[in-house]
């Protein structure tokens, strides 16, 4: 074989690998595990929730399945390196963010599109509707994305964000964080969540944060600084693992 | 459950910064035989447009098959076919489109077959998870009329999955909340 058809029957089998994997329904997520719809705490909530009760819906082949943009999505050598991603270094304290992404049997997901977004350091979104009184970075875009690893390992390398106001409330700031968005394998496990830094000031004072009830579950939004992976004279490090739901103990729920 | 799950939270206003890309609201290359446009306005509890959600959908091909890592069904052969669609262009009048292909009938196990069907997730500010519903088609009367997730939605709001046909596609509104309420489903 040549190598361009090695590597094509390489990248059939990476594709196809997984299907021994995929299970056919995945857990329910229980009452409370993520934040409610109706949370009068964060005021944007309180037009944007339905009020109809929702109707369960039994997994079928749509909601098992789930797209594969690994390769559209990546599209350049710094896409996990948001430090890297102008002429000149951004400013702020440089960091590696990196963990696993698991199911909630303990099982790592390999090769799922992990993406971020972020404030610079400052605090300061690049985005037009972020206006408030804090530096743009001409070095910082504040988006990266990875695909995890055989172990479900991703990586990234960046700037601690800073905190930043917003109009929730009088004297209302949030906790610094990055945006993270799991594609999993499968539609049901689509996640959208928020890593924050241990020990941040303003967690008493966040809705956001706080609309998660359970102290333990917050905690699973909170990274884990590390001195062991913390590089010398380059950047300290900070681990986050991701939870996404695991498989069902059904296959394919009910009549569908 | 071993582990816990790792909560939600809103993507916020600022996710335009990281999640669109220019190819992304095509679940289809543009010029694929077939394509449609499927478009639409999101809409809050006061009827007012939202200018800043995030709406992604996922589908089968017209054969009933997925662009997919998973086998179920045969894998879609259809050439471009990503199969979904992600909309996040903020141009803040509350409208998105995507561009598509009509997704066929999906096979289900144990003999019911479900009508062609969109898989949707909308995500905004103000919204702590995503939301979840599916897009049905106005002019599939009687595969409709057979779709067993169709059937246990109550007979007076199923109208509002249901997207009717305009020039060179489909349209749908979504309501996040008061009257008219789209149908959200939990998966």
């Amino acid at each position: 074989m040549t190598d361009q058809l090695e590597n094509e029957a390489q990248a059939e089998r990476e594709i196809y690998d997984p299907i021994s994997e995929t299970p056919t329904s995945y857990v329910r997520e229980p009452e409370g595990a993520h934040p409610p719809m109706d949370y009068p705490g964060y005021k944007s909530t309180s037009l944007r929730h339905p009020r109809q009760p929702l109707i369960y819906l039994p997994q079928t082949i749509t909601e098992v399945t789930g797209p594969q943009l690994t390769a559209e999505r990546i599209v350049g050598e710094y896409d996990n390196d948001l430090t890297r991603q102008h002429t000149g270094e951004p400013i702020g304290e440089r960091i590696t963010v990196t963990g696993r992404v698991f199911d909630t049997e303990g099982k790592p997901l390999r090769g799922t599109l992990v993406e971020v977004w972020q404030a610079n350091a400052a605090g300061r979104y690049l985005h037009r509707w972020d206006r408030w009184p804090a530096p743009l970075d001409p070095n910082f875009s504040g988006a990266g994305r990875c695909v995890t690893d055989d172990e479900g390992r991703y990586s990234f390398t960046t700037i601690k964000p800073g905190p930043y106001p917003w109009g929730n409330h009088y004297n209302a700031w949030r906790p610094a964080h990055i945006h993270f968005s799991l594609m999993g394998r499968a539609f049901a496990q689509r996640l959208v969540t928020q890593m924050y830094f241990p020990g941040d000031p303003f967690f008493p004072y966040d809705p956001i944060f706080n609309s998660v009830a359970d102290e333990r579950a917050r905690e699973r939004m909170i990274s884990t600084f590390s001195i062991h992976d913390t590089q010398p004279n380059w950047a300290a490090a900070y681990y986050f693992d991701i939870y996404l739901r695991g498989p069902g103990a059904t296959p394919f729920e009910e009549a569908f | 459950m071993i582990f816990e799950l790792t909560p939600s939270q809103t993507v916020g206003p600022y996710f335009a910064i990281g999640l669109p890309w220019d190819v992304g609201p095509d679940a289809v290359p543009v010029d694929t035989p077939g394509a449609i446009r499927i478009r639409g306005t999101v809409y809050d509890g006061e009827g007012t447009p939202v200018p800043d959600f995030l709406l992604e959908t996922w589908q089968a091909d017209p054969e009933g098959r997925f662009a997919d890592m998973h086998e179920y069904g045969g894998r879609s052969q259809l050439e471009g076919f990503r199969g979904f669609a992600r909309y996040g262009l903020e141009d803040g009048d509350g409208r998105f489109e995507i561009v598509t292909i009509k997704p066929g009938p999906v096979q289900g196990l144990s003999g019911a077959t479900q009508a062609p069907h969109i898989a949707v997730s909308l995500f905004a500010r103000g919204m702590l998870n995503r939301v979840i519903t599916r897009i049905y088609f106005a002019d599939e009367a009687q595969a409709n009329a057979a779709d067993p997730v169709l059937a246990s939605v109550p007979a007076d709001r199923r109208a509002t999955l249901l997207a009717q046909p305009v020039a060179g596609g489909y349209a749908i509104d979504l309501r996040i909340q008061g009257e008219g309420e789209t149908v959200f489903f939990s998966v």
